[in-house]
């Protein structure tokens, strides 16, 4: 009855004079699901009661989770930020009244998951004292200024998508957006909470225009209104008035033309490349209400904190709400009266688009333009589907001109690259095929499960390429380190070695021990295939140095017995004194020479323990030291080597 | 004629090796960009749970026939079959020796017990271990590959695999399914005890 009474209605509106349907650029596919909006359009907006509890969910648009700013048990008052933006892209969170902080937990969010998120949760102290608010002059401001101001406003795209405002906003030496187009086609059923909102405040909503066009720079404003909202659409006609710039244009109703591509289509006639922002083309779309509550934090101050909400569908009173952020849906549906027998759940969003709630305790967030209470009446439960005839009805009704039947192929059988190709990321999930396909085939159920299977795989692989990316970068560094390390040992050896040519030409001791550190290391260094060229290198030089020490050594052991073998040999054998000094002497240099190793492996070894600071200072003492004990010893040793040597000759 | 022809041919031959000859060198392509294709779809978990010590040696191995292609729990069967795809050969299902797939986790340190050893830093093949010795180390949850490397190495166990839970960030929409509604039992009608009757 009521769809007999709807298209009488659109009949007569279209034969009326004056409506503009004739510079209207008509889309194709579209539905035209039954509407459900004169139920909700009845009341005013009524403004609803403050809660005994809000929930405010950290969630509520689309971007980063923004920073909490509050703690547990903080009093704050309306308007005041709880959680600030964090990133370009985030929202802030404000205070919907005052009250106290009584939790920051997890709460069930309306989210079609039904899974729990961080949320605020404020108790209301009933005073509704408001923080000091901070309007601008917004014609003799920076826009620049104004655009960050607007960052932290918490306003985000009221018609459901929740995009923070202010990026929409922002403005380039690039950027040439000459016509603004505000969505108030609000094409969806049941949903009147636009409709209402141009009904009652359509003086602020054009004031608020002429805010965005100002930071836009945009010449030219066009209102997209559905031809089913005669009296919003006169209203802003008669509001309008007082701005040139501004034309309202009435569309007809056909769902889904309050899709922003699809209005730009409707209202101009250009048709957006699926790769490009409507930005690229000069065109930016806002909803009227996110206008309006520009307008309200710019003359105002005051932040995003509500609202208007349709509560619609099985309920007593179905009208739309001003409503906080954060209320629990139960008072809403108090408010409304109540719901009917048989309720069986709530929807958020349309009937087309929206989602079931997990409860009546979920909050209301910036997200939720409409609540429908359903009965199996009103949503039956779908049908089991059939399998695909191939009628493509689909692809007639599709308004992105993709080829749904193709899509649901794909998705079906996990053919998510071929999903892709087929460009599945373009399709709006406005449910135009699913409404129209006569075998009852869920077609948007499978492109979201295919379009998040393909957003979990990418960031799959996003993982998984930073993960490479960081393994490759910890090898190389490890090889790096193992190369500088041979190098630095290298380089000691080298300035080791200089130094050992610099000392040779006065004392030849007292160098030793430096050389000896120096060298010995690079023994212990673990060969590495790729360095060993180093490390030999560095060898081969410490060997150098351990040959001309020993050399030296050699020399310094045959000048001592020179001048000590005298006292000894003198008594003993006189007429054979020539060849035996020779042999002792050889024999000395090796002995001599051995016992320099041990020494210096000894100090090397004592040097291990020290730190390496102290080595020269302790080195010069200890030195002294060891020659002493070393002469004594060399002294010792002759006598005994003589010795033997005497006693094995006779033989 | 027929002298002609095999010049001709013996021309075209030597011209076409020749372009072959001289693209070969300038057009070259560095590294195996099989390995690498290979490389592309294993998980860079870096576990080391095919038997090599990363994901890009277990690539080289496949490339050189040395591996199978089911050896890979943490890329599941989906990697399996991606593996068998390129490589044009059967596909298996994944070998249990190597493991079974598991959800995927991150490793979490508890801080009280934790005495910075250093040991897990080392261990950790993509850097997601932050500390210094003698103070608590920390995993850097958002580069953790759930490897479980780390968990081996510490001293006093304080390192723990926790499941990545679901949240509304990373939920995904389920396959469509139809819902199977009980039927009535009645053992009058039920066909299996009238043919038996």
């Amino acid at each position: 009855m009521s769809e007999f009474i709807d298209f009488a209605e659109n009949l007569i509106r279209r034969a009326l004079p004056g409506s503009s349907l004739k510079d209207i650029f008509k889309f194709n596919g579209g539905v035209h699901p039954a509407e459900h909006k004169s139920e909700s359009t009845t009341h005013p907006i009524t403004k609803l009661a403050i809660p005994e509890k809000l929930t405010l969910p950290l969630r509520q648009h689309v971007g980063n989770i923004p920073k909490i700013k509050v703690q547990v048990g903080d009093y704050v008052l309306k308007g005041q930020m709880l959680a600030e933006p964090e990133g370009s892209v985030s929202a802030a969170i404000h205070a919907p009244t005052s009250g106290t902080v009584t939790a920051i937990s997890d709460e069930v969010i309306p989210h079609p998951s039904g899974l729990p998120d961080m949320c605020i949760t404020l108790t209301p102290d009933g005073k509704e004292s408001w923080t000091e608010l901070q309007p601008v002059d917004w014609r003799h401001t920076d826009k620049k200024a104004l655009v960050e101001r607007l960052r932290s406003s918490g306003i985000v795209g009221l018609g459901g998508a929740t995009f923070p405002t202010h990026i929409k906003l922002r403005t380039n030496s690039k950027s040439n957006v000459h016509t603004l187009v505000i969505n108030a086609a609000e094409c969806e059923p049941y949903i009147t909470c636009d409709d209402m909102l141009m009904r009652e405040r359509a003086d602020e909503i054009v004031k608020g225009i002429e805010i965005v066009q100002y930071l836009l720079g945009a010449e030219k404003c066009m209102i997209g209104i559905e031809d089913n909202k005669p009296v919003a659409a006169s209203v802003m006609t008669k509001a309008c008035t007082i701005s040139p710039a501004i034309t309202v244009k009435v569309v007809p109703t056909l769902y889904p033309s309050g899709d922003a591509r699809r209005l730009i289509h409707l209202l101009l006639g250009i048709e957006i490349p699926n790769d490009k922002r409507s930005t690229d083309v000069g065109i930016q779309v806002f909803n009227v209400a996110t206008v309006l509550a520009i307008y309200r934090f710019l003359e105002f101050g005051e932040p995003s904190i509500s609202r208007v909400v349709t509560m619609t569908g099985n309920v007593a009173v179905p009208q739309n709400f001003e409503v906080l952020f954060g209320t629990p849906l139960k008072s809403l549906v108090a408010a409304a009266g109540g719901t009917r027998p048989d309720t069986t759940h709530f929807i958020m969003g349309g009937p087309m688009m929206g989602f079931d709630l997990p409860n009546d305790l979920v909050p209301i967030t910036k997200a939720a333009n409409c609540i429908i209470a359903a009965t199996p009446d009103l949503f039956a439960a779908p049908p089991p589907a059939m399998p695909c005839i191939r009628c493509a009805r689909c692809a007639d009704a599709c308004p992105v001109n993709l080829q749904p039947q193709e899509l649901y192929w794909f998705s079906k059988s996990d053919n998510f690259e071929k999903a892709r190709d087929y460009n599945l990321f373009d399709c709006i999930e406005c449910g135009c095929c699913t409404y129209v396909c006569p075998s009852d085939i869920p077609l948007v159920q499978y492109y979201r499960y295919a379009k998040s299977e393909i957003i979990a795989l990418d960031k799959a692989k996003e993982a998984a390429d930073l993960a490479r990316e960081r393994n490759d970068f910890r090898l190389a560094r490890i090889e790096r380190e193992k190369l500088e390390r041979a190098q630095k040992h290298a380089e000691r050896a080298q300035a080791g070695k200089a130094e050992v040519k610099a000392a040779e030409v006065k004392d030849v001791p007292a160098i030793k021990p430096e050389d000896i550190v120096a060298s010995k290391p690079i023994d212990e260094v673990p060969a590495s295939t790729d360095k060993q060229a180093a490390i030999v290198a560095a060898i081969a030089r410490a060997k150098a140095q351990k040959l001309a020490t020993t050399a030296n050594a050699t020399e310094m052991a045959a000048e001592k017995s020179a001048t000590v073998l005298p006292i000894t040999t003198e008594s003993k054998t006189p007429e054979a004194e020539a060849a035996k000094l020779k042999t002792k002497q050889d024999k000395q240099a090796l002995i001599a020479a051995a016992i320099e190793r041990a020494k210096a492996q000894k100090l090397a070894a004592a040097q291990a323990g020290i730190a390496p600071k102290n080595i020269e200072n302790v080195s010069a003492a200890v030195q002294a030291e060891i020659n002493e004990t070393d002469a004594i010893r060399e002294k010792a040793k002759q006598a005994v080597d003589t010795k033997a040597l005497e006693s094995k000759e006779p033989d | 004629m027929l002298l002609i022809s095999l010049y001709i041919m013996l021309g075209l031959a030597l011209v076409l090796g020749l372009v072959l000859g001289i693209s070969a060198l300038v057009f070259k392509v560095e590294g195996d960009p099989l390995v690498a294709r290979i490389d592309a779809i294993l998980p860079q978990t870096q576990c080391g749970q095919c038997g090599y010590p990363g994901c890009k040696p277990y690539a080289t191995a496949i490339a050189a026939g040395e591996a199978d292609i089911n050896q890979c729990p943490p890329g599941g069967d989906a990697g399996a079959h991606a593996l068998a795809d390129l490589m044009g050969v059967e596909y298996k299902p994944l070998n249990a020796e190597h493991g079974l797939p598991k959800p995927k986790s991150v490793a979490f340190i508890d801080e009280a017990t934790c005495i910075g050893c250093t040991l897990c830093i080392q261990a950790c093949p993509v850097d997601a271990i932050l500390g210094a010795a003698k103070h608590m180390h920390t995993i850097i949850a958002s580069e953790c590959t759930g490897c479980e490397l780390c968990l081996a190495p510490c001293p006093v166990d304080c390192i723990t695999m926790v499941p990545v839970a679901e949240n509304p960030d990373n939920w995904k929409w389920k396959y469509p399914v139809i819902p199977i509604t009980a039927v009535p039992f009645n053992l009058n009608t039920n066909p299996l005890n009238s043919t038996s009757a």
